[in-house]
């Protein structure tokens, strides 16, 4: 008898506590995967071995570029910062706002800023060697580390952008970045297996490409797949497609250089 | 000058089977071109060869389907100390020599 009671008791503690957790169950999205998942074996040992990924060659471009002190200003990137490992961690923080401008701008966007305002120098064009070389370098120091991009104040703004482009049908195929990205993630595609599509591993250097590439030239290739009308690398469209990318991928981490196929 | 990047150990013994990689960025350009027939300003790496202690001990003649930035790796035994030369010659003449000291100790 009393035990009867008390197990009347358990189940409706347990119903309470359950009733108090579906909410959140509900909510809890399946954590999205990076493309590194689903690489060959070969691309996956050439991505996590340092001295064979090709990638890694940019990062020593870039480390020259940062030092070069050749510049009229006579200001390298070093002169200020000191070592690149003094960027450790700035990449999980970008796309961000500019506090000045109130733009939203990635890394590249901020070495561009750097060059134009401290350097005296013209904005690298976007997806030039330089300017994919120190990007590279930038995000490299960050590998491991996962993203946490803000998405309060004037960031909340671009990131509703983003999702809005993201979740819509486009092109003349008529299909949106999530039908893919979401509901066939693990499936295949031509000779592709579909990831959460996420911008963690770039710059990467992707096979096609025979060379490294930024995130946006990826972005337009997705475009391209639906025969959409393709955004430009460096766009407002972009930089907001790039900040929802990175909220996604909260908590997963940077893989810069990756290699694709 | 063109990046490239030799992965060797430095030290090995006598008899040992040692790993070499090597990478050089270069677009190994075909020259083929959309419009179909010919071929105009093919700009390859055409051949890669490795000297250690004067000998040749690994050599690759490369294609046009080869793809840009050629990865290659290959193993040799080390013998005893001495310079290992790599040697990437393309197209244009252009050509890159790096040097490795490979120190053996006895087995
Ligand atoms: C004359 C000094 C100066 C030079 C030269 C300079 N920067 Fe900067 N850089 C700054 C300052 C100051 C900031 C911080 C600006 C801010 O937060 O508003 C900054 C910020 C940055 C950031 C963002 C860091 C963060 O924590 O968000 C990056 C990335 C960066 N610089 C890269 C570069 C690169 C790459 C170069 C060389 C091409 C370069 N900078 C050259 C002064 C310089
Ligand atoms: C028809 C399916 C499809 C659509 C629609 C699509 N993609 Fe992709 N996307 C792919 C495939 C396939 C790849 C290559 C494999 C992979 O990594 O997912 C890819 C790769 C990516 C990557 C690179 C992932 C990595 O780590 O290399 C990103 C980022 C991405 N897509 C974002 C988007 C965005 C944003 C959109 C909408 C503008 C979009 N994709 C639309 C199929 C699609």
């Amino acid at each position: 008898m009393r035990r009867g009671v008390a197990g009347k008791a358990l189940r409706r503690a347990l119903a309470a506590v359950f009733a108090a957790i579906a909410p959140f169950a509900a909510e809890a999205e399946p954590k999205a995967r990076s493309a590194r998942e689903f690489l060959s074996l070969e691309l996956a040992a050439e991505q996590a071995d340092e001295t064979l990924n090709r990638g890694m060659l940019w990062v020593e471009l870039g480390e020259r570029l940062w030092k070069d002190g050749s510049v009229p200003s006579g200001r390298s990137c070093a002169s200020c910062h000191g070592q690149p490992g003094g960027m450790r961690g700035v990449a999980t923080r970008y796309p961000a706002i500019n506090r000045e401008t109130g733009a939203l701008v990635n890394i590249e966007g901020r070495i561009n800023g750097c060059r134009v305002q401290h350097q005296s120098l013209p904005a690298l064009a976007y997806e030039s060697e330089e300017l994919l070389a120190l990007t590279a370098l930038v995000a490299h120091q960050s590998k491991g580390m996962i993203m946490s991009v803000a998405v309060d104040g004037a960031a909340r703004g671009f990131l509703e952008q983003g999702r809005a482009v993201y979740e819509s049908r486009q092109g003349q195929l008529n299909i949106a970045c999530s039908q893919c990205h979401e509901q066939n993630v693990g499936r295949k595609l031509r000779g592709d297996v579909i990831s959460s599509g996420l911008g963690v591993g770039y710059p990467a250097y992707r096979l096609t490409w025979q060379g490294l590439g930024s995130l946006h030239r990826r972005l337009k290739a997705c475009q391209q797949g639906v025969r959409a009308a393709e955004f430009e690398p460096g766009s407002t469209e972009h930089l907001s497609l790039e900040l929802f990318l990175a909220w996604r991928a909260r908590g997963i981490p940077i893989e810069t250089p990756g290699i694709r196929r | 000058m063109r990046l490239r990047r030799i992965v060797m150990p430095e030290i090995a013994r006598a008899g040992e089977v040692i790993e070499i990689r090597t990478v050089i960025l270069h677009p190994m350009i075909t020259g083929h071109t959309a419009a179909g027939a010919g071929v105009s300003g093919r700009r390859i790496v055409h051949t890669f060869h490795v000297h250690y202690d004067g000998a040749e001990v690994f050599r690759a003649e490369l294609g046009p389907g080869i793809a840009a930035n050629p990865l290659l790796t290959f193993t040799t035994v080390a013998t005893r100390t001495g310079d290992v030369v790599f040697t990437w010659m393309d197209d244009t003449g252009e050509t890159a020599v790096e040097t490795r000291l490979l120190t053996v100790a006895p087995a």
